[in-house]
């Protein structure tokens, strides 16, 4: 039977469902489901703190330290900097306070709060989920409405399980066709994000749709919702199918028995109507993306791994023009060159844009039965102590080692490295995660963001590597 | 939160578009406590050398901008993360205001909710703005929020938008939270009527 309401959209259904309130100036507050705190949150505990308020639903609450663990052991001790032990040590004590679920580092299940959310059933299709941390847009790819926040939202949040926000307006960016050999999600995100810009989603959820999209596994879903917000987009989605439920079966938090069938049976209503309007439309076709390789310090710097470093001669912009001079300047390039022709000092695979199962499999699968080049420090930092054990259990761990990677304990490390993991000044580092920024991986580090394929062939050739070549070599 | 007052003040031109929070306020301080002056952390990596000392020609180490309360800056100010202490050190260094022709979503509302009026400008307008307060250093920009206004040392005039609920709350230095607290039975209704459904 036709509905007799105008079809809506994923994000509309979640939405007007979240809704409790408008305000004059039309603001809404949105009901929050799911709550996520990680070891940033210490600020935002101590607001309530001040305001003498207990945070109001800890059952909708988890926490889990990822920021300044150490990657080398499991003892907060050896963190050096008093400062950065105290967050994570803050987190453990605010969380047990508040009688908020947490898992600490003497726990199996510890690891990036954006990798632990989907592994442990955490995030359902059809809720609100927050944390104080932008890339909260990566549950998003479970089809469910899910954003960063600042620590006076987190405060508000803790406070009272609601947020005032204004409606954003909504994008589709639909990827259609088979990915060629050797491309993978990363590509495909990056590839968006050179295509629209780090504004081109400001102010927009974005619902990412098209047959690539619906063939991507979870992994792969919560690598591009992942980088949603590299694009400016608040949030970024993808509608729940069969790949969804199987992947949330059976997970410790996911509802179970009866439980679990009515749910399903509501998620299925969730995917977006037919005729369902957005405000902004782009499209791309899967066989135009190429592995793709950073050479700037925007994730919108962005060229396919054949390409070259850009000339800033060639920019008529003058703004554009200077801003390029700069990037260059701090990367240390030379415009024109190869970018296969740079040769790096580090490699690391990891964060919660690609520090799940898969991207290890699909690295140890490069690597395999070579050796990390010389002068190549290479790391691989699972996203989680289950991801570590997963992939112990399948070996690769083994894989790495006897190729000279480094194999370590789950947390953000050398993403950003607040916890002291860092690429030292003017060195440069293949990685997998999602901010080319400058001093993003510590003062003066040099990144190229790439897909956990590539930062596994930039390791064994000690440069920026068309990953197709090794897999050709090696059919 | 203070009460936002009328600002006549230096502009401090930012050039640089898609100004990341990572450069206002580097990864290496977020373990600070809030009591921190978190001045003394703003662009820390482009206002200081490793050593402490200035690095020459950058803006704020111009001594008029020092004073400058208003900042100016380009398209996608303050993308990147969600970190509420890029806002923190802009306001603790005396910023009041800053103007762009866009915002990273998250950067726009932590502003807000800590008395920096983030205000969004036509392009044309910001740039035109722009040229004034690098031409001549201590060139001086009004903000008037109860009027919902930019004036330009030229004198030209320019309308802003802005919620009239963060307007309210940043005129009187009131914090959102206690409004919500005050509906808090609506919350709970719902609440029930939420759990119940999904249950
Ligand atoms: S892995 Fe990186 S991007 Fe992800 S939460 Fe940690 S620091 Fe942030």
């Amino acid at each position: 039977m036709a509905s007799e309401r105008a079809p809506r959209t994923l994000f509309e259904k979640i939405w007007s469902k979240h809704r409790i309130m408008e305000r004059d100036d039309g603001q809404v507050l949105l009901y929050i489901d799911n709550h996520l705190v990680q070891d940033g949150a210490a600020p935002a505990f101590e607001m309530l703190r001040r305001r003498g308020i207990a945070p109001r639903a800890p059952q909708r609450t988890f926490a889990t330290p990822d920021h300044y663990v150490p990657t080398d052991s499991r003892d907060l001790n050896t963190v050096a900097d008093p400062e950065k032990r105290r967050m994570a040590e803050a987190l453990r004590q605010d969380s047990a306070r508040a009688g908020i679920p947490f898992f600490g580092l003497d726990d199996r299940r510890q690891g990036i709060v954006h990798v632990v959310g989907p592994e442990q059933g955490l995030s359902w299709p059809g809720t609100t989920i927050v944390c104080g941390d932008s890339h909260t847009s990566t549950h998003g790819a479970l089809g469910a409405l899910a954003f960063g926040i600042g620590a006076t939202e987190v405060s508000h949040v803790l406070a009272t399980q609601a947020l005032w926000q204004r409606k954003p307006r909504t994008m589709r960016i639909a990827v259609d066709g088979a990915l060629g050999a050797g491309v993978s999600a990363k590509d495909v995100v990056l590839s968006i994000i050179g295509r629209i810009g780090t504004a081109g989603a400001t102010g927009h959820v974005v619902e990412y749709t098209g047959s690539t999209i619906a063939g991507l596994s979870m992994e792969g879903r919560l690598t591009v919702c992942n980088m949603s917000i590299e694009a400016g987009a608040r949030a970024g989605m993808i509608a729940p199918d069969d790949t969804t439920f199987q992947y949330l079966a059976g997970r410790p938090f996911a509802p179970a028995g009866q439980a679990w069938d009515d749910a399903v049976t509501m998620w299925r209503n969730l995917p977006s109507d037919a005729d369902a309007a957005y405000d902004r439309e782009v499209a791309l076709v899967a066989g135009d993306i190429q592995p793709m390789v950073t050479w700037g310090t925007s994730p919108e710097d962005v060229v396919p791994i054949t390409g070259r470093v850009p000339d800033p001669a060639g920019v008529s912009e003058a703004g554009r023009r200077e801003a390029l001079t700069r990037a260059l300047a701090y990367m240390g390039l030379t415009p024109g060159t190869s970018m296969t022709d740079l040769r790096i000092d580090h490699v690391f695979i990891g964060s919660c844009t690609n520090g799940r199962i898969e991207d290890l499999r699909i690295a140890a699968g490069v690597v395999k039965g070579r050796r990390v080049a010389a002068g190549v420090e290479a790391w691989v930092v699972p996203g989680s102590g289950l991801v570590k054990e997963q992939a112990e259990s399948e070996g690769l761990d083994r894989i790495f080692k006897d190729a000279g990677l480094q194999w370590r304990y789950a947390g953000c490390s050398m993403c950003l490295g607040t916890n002291g993991d860092m690429v030292a000044p003017g060195k440069r580092c293949a990685s997998t995660t999602n901010r080319n920024f400058v001093g993003r991986q510590g003062p003066g580090s040099r990144t190229h963001l790439l897909s956990p394929a590539m930062a596994a062939a930039a390791a064994v050739t000690g440069r920026l590597t068309d990953v197709r070549k090794l897999l050709d070599n090696a059919a | 939160m203070k009460p936002f007052e009328p600002l006549d003040s230096i502009a401090v031109p930012i050039l640089q578009a898609n100004l990341d929070t990572d450069q206002i306020l580097p990864a290496r301080y977020l373990q600070k406590p809030r009591s921190d002056d978190f001045g003394q952390y703003l662009f820390r990596d482009l206002r200081l050398r490793k050593d402490g000392s200035e690095v020459p020609g950058f803006v704020l180490n111009r001594p008029p901008y020092r004073q400058g309360k208003i900042m100016v800056g380009r398209s996608n100010f303050g993308c990147g993360s969600s970190r509420e202490h890029a806002v923190w050190a802009l306001y603790d260094y005396g910023f009041r205001a800053v103007i762009a022709p866009s915002f990273g979503d998250i950067f726009f509302s932590n502003a807000l909710k800590n008395g920096l009026l983030p205000i969004v400008l036509p392009v044309e307008v910001v740039d035109k703005l722009l040229d004034q307060i690098a031409a001549e250093q201590g060139a001086q920009v009004k903000v008037d929020l109860a009027a919902q206004t930019v004036t330009a040392p030229d004198g030209t005039t320019h309308r802003f938008a802005i919620d009239p609920f963060a307007k309210h709350c940043l005129v009187n230095g009131i914090d959102e939270l206690d409004y919500t607290l005050s509906q808090m039975q609506h919350i709970v209704a719902f609440e029930r009527r939420h759990e119940a459904e999904n249950r």
